[in-house]
């Protein structure tokens, strides 16, 4: 029987010098053989959808803050969100500030907001570029992006920073949804021929407050979110490892994004959060990936 | 629940005010569907305090779901519900 211990695999993941403690929460360095099973898991992702031609793409960990604003971000997530201050002042404000630094005392007051925050979602980015009519048949994108939440956790899996294999795609209702629903059952293909206890699930995401309550119900109903989990650090709540999500007209209406019937786009998008898939991977078959299963073995490293 | 009542005016000039509704509230009728109209979910949160801001209720876990607030009649009978009528 597997036995779940958030502590214990935290220190087996330590000790295995898969993950470097940085001091902080929800934030640590990785390893050689945990970047390597990462690469080879996203290389995987990658062969396996080359027949989709998704245009490639790289984004830093920052976006526009007026992308989070338009978005609606700080209304449904101001809990996650992390927005870049710094300094704008003069010398004798900035001796100020070395003053309190050194002193022990709070200075964020002294930094103001700048143009750019954490990027939160892998897909973000993406969206203002497709403003206009998108070709017939819609686009489809692929990105690999860090992402920020604001969480910190002495739990492994609940990470401050992580990155997250993202396809996004943008369409007609129809070709936005058939796209989903075929890469959830590729999604759940892959992570079970890897050995791993996935199954996938009606999900929703996790908006502020009690008027959040009625966001995520919505998104239940409506089933717009769903989840592919796998037990890391619990068997009752499983590890959400890959998440799909209809967006409908949400950012067409707010990007003037547009199919060439003259309708407002939809969008889905998914992602696999590469760390959880790989810590997945380790408390699936333990440390020492040269003892993993055969069968895991050969589709990652071939 | 008639158009005239006070409860259902009070519902009425709060969906005017938060409920970025497309249509004028008054010309919606008491089943009319709110999000159908233009409603959008951030729209009903906002819609949610400003009711209990106004009759001054608490709405349970089990009530913050969409249909609850999908149209005046299923507003006004969660309100009614709470206010013990």
């Amino acid at each position: 029987m597997t036995e779940y211990d958030t502590d214990k695999f935290y220190e087996g993941l330590v000790k295995h010098r898969l993950i470097i403690p940085v001091g902080v929460q929800g934030a640590f360095g990785r390893g050689a053989v945990f970047e390597d099973v990462l690469e080879r898991f996203n290389g995987l992702v990658s062969q396996l959808s080359k027949d989709d031609r998704a245009e490639v793409y790289t984004f830093p960990p920052i976006i526009s803050r007026s992308v989070l604003e338009r978005v609606n971000y700080l209304d449904s997530f101001p809990h996650l969100c992390g927005a870049v201050y710094s300094f704008f002042g003069k010398e004798l404000q900035a001796l100020a500030l070395s003053k309190r630094v050194h002193d022990g005392e709070p200075w964020g007051d002294m930094l103001g907001i700048t143009d750019v925050v954490l990027n939160p979602a892998a897909c973000y980015p993406v969206y203002p570029s497709f403003t206009g009519v998108v070709p017939k048949g819609g686009r489809l994108v692929t990105m690999l992006n860090w992402v920020y939440r604001h969480e910190p956790s002495p739990e492994p899996t609940r990470m401050q920073s992580f990155r997250v294999r993202e396809f996004v795609r943008v369409g007609t209702p129809a070709e936005v949804v058939e796209w989903r629903d075929m890469w959830l059952q590729r999604g759940l293909d892959l992570l079970t021929s890897l050995g791993l206890p996935a199954r996938s699930d009606v999900a929703s995401d996790p908006f502020f407050g009690r008027g959040g309550k009625i966001l995520a119900a919505g998104q239940k109903e409506q089933k717009l979110k769903f989840e592919v989990l796998v037990p890391v650090i619990s068997a009752e709540n499983p590890t959400a490892v890959c998440s799909f999500n209809f967006h409908q007209e949400h950012f067409g209406s707010t990007f003037d994004i547009r199919t060439p019937d003259g309708n407002v786009a939809n969008t889905a998008c998914l992602g696999f959060g590469l760390e959880r898939i790989v810590m997945a991977l380790f408390k699936t078959h333990g440390f020492d990936p040269e003892l993993w299963p055969k069968e895991a073995r050969q589709r990652l490293w071939p | 629940m008639t158009a005239i009542d006070p409860m259902t005016q009070k519902i009425r000039r709060i969906l005017k005010d938060h409920g970025r509704l497309s249509k004028d509230a008054d010309s919606l009728g008491a089943e009319s569907d709110l999000y159908e109209a233009g409603m959008t979910s951030h729209a009903s949160v906002n819609v949610m305090l400003a009711l209990e801001g106004e009759f001054n209720i608490e709405f349970p876990d089990h009530m913050l779901k969409r249909s609850v607030f999908d149209s005046i009649a299923s507003i006004g009978a969660a309100v009614g519900e709470l206010q013990g009528g």
